[in-house]
């Protein structure tokens, strides 16, 4: 009988972990493939890198369930399903990711960029061999921090049918059913504690090589 | 010609003026040493020469073509430049560190290999022993060592030198010094070498070329310095005088 149970929620549990994972791994390709270059755009700039990171910090600042709620009606990007849950899930990870990226690059010693530049290395150059390889320690622990707050924030996904493990929260707390919501839940928890490990394991490396 | 001549320079940042009407002409196989207080002008003097910056009034040529005509990358690569605490990159190690400009430059991976070792030996640093290190596992002076070397390695007709040996013991500070002058002996490159240091402008230099509050205020061999009567010269050689 339990394991009947058991059976039934991993035949569902994977498909949804599955979901779960596309939805979390699409939000923080975007949201890097965003916030890093703008956030290396406009380290240098203290106007620049105010606005970009205000508007982070609003995006951030608005509740997760409201912020699915004002996608809904908009045109085009609006919507039930997966990809208006990605767009809201863009928006929470881009903060950390920018915010830490711009710490990164302003991190570099003023002293080794000067010296970069004295040796007669291109703009591009300093970025690719100097800037970006210093600040990547700092740009890792954002793509932490937004990894893991993505996997949770993920699970509220299923309130506008996106699927992923809150499927099990949202269909066990309306049914009151405790094995259910341990089966949404216990699995995104161990998912982020994972995501945390190996994302600290490469930074650790990083700051070590 | 002159290998580096500045006619009648200033550099200004906004109103605030950090160099004025500076004009010295530099021969080929000099060491020029920029001697002066903090804010003198000095450093931003030798950074006028690898168009670090650039004059907003005259003019600095190196080999006869004025900063504002080259192409800055080309003209950076061209010149050695050691500053302060070496500038290493803390995540290249001395091999990476040392061959870069060369690198740069699209030699060859075994001519880059001979010449970082090469350079390394020259500043007493076992090329076995170094190569594979990163700065953070490096003293001081083995730091400015691979700083020295790293500015060698592309072999530039200049070597500018910001305060390069400031921040070391003095022990340390007396060896690099004197290894300065055997590889000077040696190679017979053109150096600018900017110090607040008066015994090791005396020690170091074939001219030494005194700033005060953005002009140049005295230029001359050591000798003809140690004669001088200028003020500032004189406040120079007390400092001198007094640690004799």
């Amino acid at each position: 009988m339990l394991s009947d149970v058991l059976q039934d929620l991993l035949d569902e549990g994977l498909p949804l972990l599955g979901e779960h994972l596309v939805l979390v791994l699409s939000a923080i390709l975007i949201a890097s493939a965003i916030a890093i270059p703008l956030g290396v755009a406009v380290a240098a700039n203290p106007r620049w890198r105010r606005i970009a990171i205000g508007i982070a910090n609003i995006g951030q600042t608005i509740p997760s369930l409201a912020l699915f709620g004002f996608l809904i009606p908009i045109p085009f990007i609006g919507g039930i399903g997966q990809h208006t849950a990605i767009i809201a899930l863009v928006v929470y990870a881009l903060l950390p990711i920018l915010r830490n990226t711009v710490t990164g690059i302003l991190g570099v010693d003023p002293a080794v960029r000067d010296s970069a530049v004295a040796m007669g290395m291109t703009d591009g150059q300093i970025l690719r061999m100097v800037e970006l390889p210093l600040a990547a320690p700092v740009i890792i622990s954002g793509l932490r921090i937004a990894t893991v707050t993505t996997i949770g924030t993920a699970t509220i996904a299923a309130a506008i049918g996106a699927g992923g493990l809150g499927v099990f929260i949202f269909r066990g707390i309306a049914s009151v059913d405790k094995v259910q919501i341990l089966a949404g839940a216990v699995p995104s928890a161990l998912l982020a504690l994972a995501a945390d490990g190996a994302l600290s394991w490469i930074e650790k490396r990083w700051v070590a090589a | 010609m002159s290998l580096i001549e500045f006619r009648q320079t200033a550099f200004r940042i906004g109103s605030k003026s950090i160099l004025e009407n500076f004009t010295l002409a530099i021969e080929p196989g000099e060491t020029v040493v920029l001697l002066g207080r903090s804010g003198s002008g000095k450093t931003t003097a030798l950074r006028l020469i690898n168009g670090m910056h650039l004059p907003t009034g005259g003019q600095v040529l190196v080999e006869g073509r004025a900063t504002t005509d080259w192409d800055l990358v080309r003209l950076r690569r061209s010149i050695g430049y050691v500053i302060q605490e070496s500038g290493l990159f803390p995540h290249f190690t001395v091999e990476r560190n040392v061959g870069l400009g060369p690198r740069l430059e699209g030699w060859p991976d075994a001519r880059i290999a001979e010449r970082v070792g090469a350079v390394l030996d020259s500043v007493s640093l076992p090329r076995d022993d170094f190569r594979a290190r990163l700065p953070k596992q490096l003293s001081g002076g083995q730091r400015q060592r691979v700083g020295v070397a790293r500015a060698l390695a592309a072999d530039p007709k200049i070597l500018l030198f910001d305060e390069p040996f400031g921040a070391l013991d003095p022990v340390t500070r007396l060896e690099l010094q004197r290894e300065f002058l055997r590889l000077r002996a040696e190679a017979g490159r053109t150096s600018v070498f900017v110090t607040h240091d008066v015994r090791e402008a005396m020690k170091l230099g074939t001219r030494i070329a005194l700033l005060q509050a953005g002009q140049l205020v005295f230029i001359g061999t050591p000798a003809e310095f140690q004669a001088c009567r200028i003020p500032e010269a004189r406040a120079f050689l007390e400092v001198f005088e007094d640690g004799e």
